[in-house]
């Protein structure tokens, strides 16, 4: 961890419990400094956060706002809850939205068993979705010699977008259109084995929650991610 | 630089006060759709040696009835006469020219009598219709830039301020927040660089204030822009612009020119070490780019995307910077609030909402169009007296105010004062401005129905519960609206509206389930006999008109 001068701490608690903060670090990062739980699919180590899923949502005292965990700094005398019945439904439910978006069919999937989606629904204890699924018809980019992009497993979570910007600097993932017809596209939305940019570094893949990016050749439950390389190489860009 | 204003007032007078009639065509977009642009030339083209001089004005505010010219009377004493007409077409010019002189065509006549002109107190508005917004020179003598030059050479910034905070302004865009104490924030935030970014990505269905205003008296929102510049110390503007604006983005890049040409934008204005530059952006249609963060984001050459708040604008903004945004309607009170004191605007509207506020009437009512009203006027004067009510004599049923974001208010509940609070109270907003009149005809399952499909569709889908939940409730919707709902979908629907409000990143999300929450209130019979009539049941339902949210 990287050294500053002047930095200021922070006193406070979260879930009953009292930490202490270094100025600008996020409620998530302490929580997991402090062997607190809070649930997240959009945040990854080792790039920005994005607040886009809203798992991580938590209870400020003194604010009826809920705020992401990944992007709330820790304030002085701040007293946060991670874990109120309130929290815990909504939680349920933005799992229930993701399961129903789009075409999440576990027993035919790569990543079976290693699916941060599915561990997510058992974590919440989601057995079934409490809503109509919303089947759409979805292609899979095959183009790639080494990998294969499923659009019907994408969360866009855009941890792959960010990954590629932020760590690898080619910019080859980036996201199109609006609302529910948002996409992860390459480059202009070429085809990924067309992309002049893209570095086949493999990343992406790496870093994706669920069986939308995987490496080709791999039968059902046998895409395992590795994502120990991320901290790493932040680390060692940052000494 | 005031006695060159002072010349140039004179100058314009002089020339306005030498023609005998002066003749305004309004030239905005509503009018310039129904020819009003061929009636002026037709009109040019019948002056033929006549005292009497033609010239393009802005919004005249009676949409519904345009083409609209006004005729300036100058008569022997010194005092003026007005008269007005409606639907002219280029036709008709010769008939009007000739009859300069005589009595006024009476086919064509717009009453100017009525409540609709009577009951109305512009401030924001208080050129648009008389000056041409093209020329600079008449918004000078029309006491414009004169708060800009006070500004600059005989206040200092935290002057400025303090008027603003005292005048009790309110961000016009929809929120309400306080504009002195924005401007405070930005002012006290570190650093050399700031920026004043003026919000018009006016993207609400039925509302079009901010266009009038943009088309009408450009240089009004210049000037507020330039003062709020001054007051927080920034030296760069940008408006961002909705790309569907074509007229306004026009006259906007001529204003801005125009004011540059004259050293009131650009480097040491008035001769001071004052300088300020603005910019225009355009945006390329889409609704969420009026969210401050995404706008900013869209400036920057971005996805327009929000990001969650804090650190909000006025400390971490555009480029990273300290940043002001505000509405054009904001913008544009700021240069009568500088002029006439703060105090003066604060005796205007009720005790929490002062001032004015611009409101454009649309749907089933008489006289479409635009209005100010000072803050206060109840919903009945607004609809039954100003809007003349509904065409053959209809009945109200619900006026739908602040767009996506807001709500519609049933017409039992007319007799309250339009508010920023009151209107929260009803479950509804203030918005930017837009009230769309409905009468019996209208379903308000489809009218919810209806804003759900925009939300749905201009949701930028970054978190979840906006881009998966608003589809949910569209699809639930239109399931109770075709008759095939059953009691466990509002079920549903109503937790689907409290998770969307509450978990939702931006304004966008967290306003989308108003209008469903709004109609549950008060409408809740009308889904409850959709969906009786789905299930086959013969028992009538109990209407129900006051259901706790």
């Amino acid at each position: 961890m990287k050294r500053q001068a002047n930095v200021r701490i922070k006193t406070l608690k979260i879930d009953g419990i009292d930490v202490g903060a270094r100025e600008g670090e996020t409620i998530l990062e302490l929580a997991r400094e402090n062997g607190i739980h809070i649930p997240t699919l959009c945040h990854l180590d080792g790039v920005s956060d994005w607040g886009g899923c809203r798992l991580c949502l938590i209870e400020i005292k003194g604010s009826n706002r809920l705020v992401p965990a990944c992007m709330a700094q820790a304030e002085e005398g701040m007293e946060v809850f991670t874990k109120t019945p309130r929290l815990v439904t909504y939680r349920k439910m933005i799992l229930d939205l993701l399961l129903s978006e789009r075409n999440h069919v576990c027993a035919v999937c790569v990543s079976n068993g290693h699916c941060d989606l599915q561990s997510m629904a058992q974590e919440l204890g989601n057995t079934h979705v409490g809503l109509p699924y919303l089947n759409p018809s979805l292609p899979v980019d095959a183009t790639h010699p080494y990998f294969i992009m499923d659009h019907n497993r994408c969360i866009l979570c855009q941890r792959c977008v960010r990954v590629c910007r932020e760590i690898e600097g080619a910019q080859t993932k980036g996201a199109m259109g609006r609302g529910i017809e948002v996409r992860i596209i390459h480059d202009l939305n070429e085809p990924w084995g067309q992309s002049l940019t893209c570095t086949s570094c493999g990343k992406c893949v790496q870093v994706c929650p669920t069986g939308a990016l995987l490496q080709r050749g791999k039968a059902v439950g046998e895409m395992v991610k590795r994502r120990d390389f991320l901290p790493y190489l932040q680390m060692m860009r940052e000494d | 630089m005031h006695e060159r204003f002072d010349e140039i007032t004179q100058k314009e007078l002089a020339d306005n006060r030498a023609a005998q009639h002066v003749v305004k065509v309004c030239v905005a977009a509503g009018c310039l759709s129904s020819q009003s642009a061929e009636v002026k030339t037709a009109l040019e083209q019948g002056v033929n040696g006549r005292s009497c001089k033609v010239k393009g004005v802005g919004c005249l505010g009676l949409c519904s009835e345009g083409p609209l010219v006004a005729i300036e009377k100058h008569l022997p004493d010194g005092s003026s006469q007005n008269i007005m007409y409606q639907n002219v077409t280029p036709e008709d010019a010769p008939a009007i020219m000739e009859s300069l002189d005589k009595e006024p065509v009476a086919r064509l006549l717009c009453p100017t009598d009525v409540p609709f002109f009577q009951r109305q107190q512009k401030i924001v508005l208080e050129n648009s219709g008389e000056i041409d917004p093209e020329r600079i020179e008449e918004y000078i003598a029309a006491d414009g830039y004169r708060a800009l030059i006070t500004a600059v050479t005989e206040m200092a910034p935290f002057e400025v301020i303090e008027q603003i905070t005292r005048s009790g302004l309110r961000g016009r865009g929809g929120g309400g927040y306080p504009t002195g104490l924005k401007w405070v924030t930005v002012a006290k935030a570190p650093g050399p660089d700031k920026f004043v970014i003026c919000n018009a990505d006016e993207g609400d269905p039925g509302a079009f204030m901010d266009r009038a205003v943009l088309e009408s008296d450009p240089h009004r929102v210049l000037e507020g822009m330039a003062i709020a510049a001054y007051a927080t110390g920034a030296n760069e503007g940008y408006i961002y612009v909705r790309g569907e604006y074509p007229l306004a983005i026009a006259r906007l890049k001529t204003a801005i020119r125009q004011a540059q040409r004259m050293g009131l934008l650009g480097s040491n204005i008035a001769g001071t070490t004052f300088s300020f530059n603005i910019n225009i952006r355009l945006g390329a249609g889409a609704f969420v780019c009026g969210e401050e963060t995404a706008l900013i984001a869209s400036i920057e050459g971005r996805r327009g995307q929000p990001r969650p708040r804090p650190p909000y604008p006025a400390e971490y903004g555009l480029w990273g910077k300290p940043t002001l945004i505000n509405n054009v309607e904001t913008f544009a009170n700021v240069p009568t609030i500088i002029r006439k004191g703060g105090d003066w605007y604060a005796s205007i509207g009720t005790a929490k909402s002062k001032g004015t506020k611009v409101f454009a009437l649309a749907g089933s009512i008489v006289n479409t169009g635009l209005i100010e009203v000072p803050m206060g006027t109840s919903l009945r004067d607004i609809v039954y007296e100003i809007g003349g009510g509904l065409p053959n004599g209809g009945v109200c049923k619900a006026v739908q105010t602040g767009g996506p974001s807001g709500g519609c208010i049933p017409a039992s509940y007319f007799d309250t004062p339009v508010d920023y609070e009151s209107l929260k109270e009803l479950g509804s907003i203030m918005g930017s401005g837009g009230m769309i009149v409905m009468d019996e005809s209208a379903s308000m399952v489809d009218v919810a129905r209806f804003f759900m499909e925009f939300c749905m569709t201009e949701s930028c889908g970054k978190c979840v519960p906006c881009r998966v939940g608003t589809v949910h409730m569209y699809n639930i919707l239109s399931k109770i609206y075709q008759g095939e709902g059953t009691p466990r979908d509002v079920e549903l629907l109503e937790k689907l509206c409290d998770m969307v409000s509450v978990t939702s990143l931006c304004g966008l999300g967290q306003s989308a389930p108003n209008p469903v929450v709004s109609t549950l209130r008060y409408f809740r019979h009308e889904y409850d006999e959709l969906i009786a009539g789905a299930n086959g049941s013969q028992t009538a339902v109990a209407p129900t008109t006051e259901v706790a949210s």
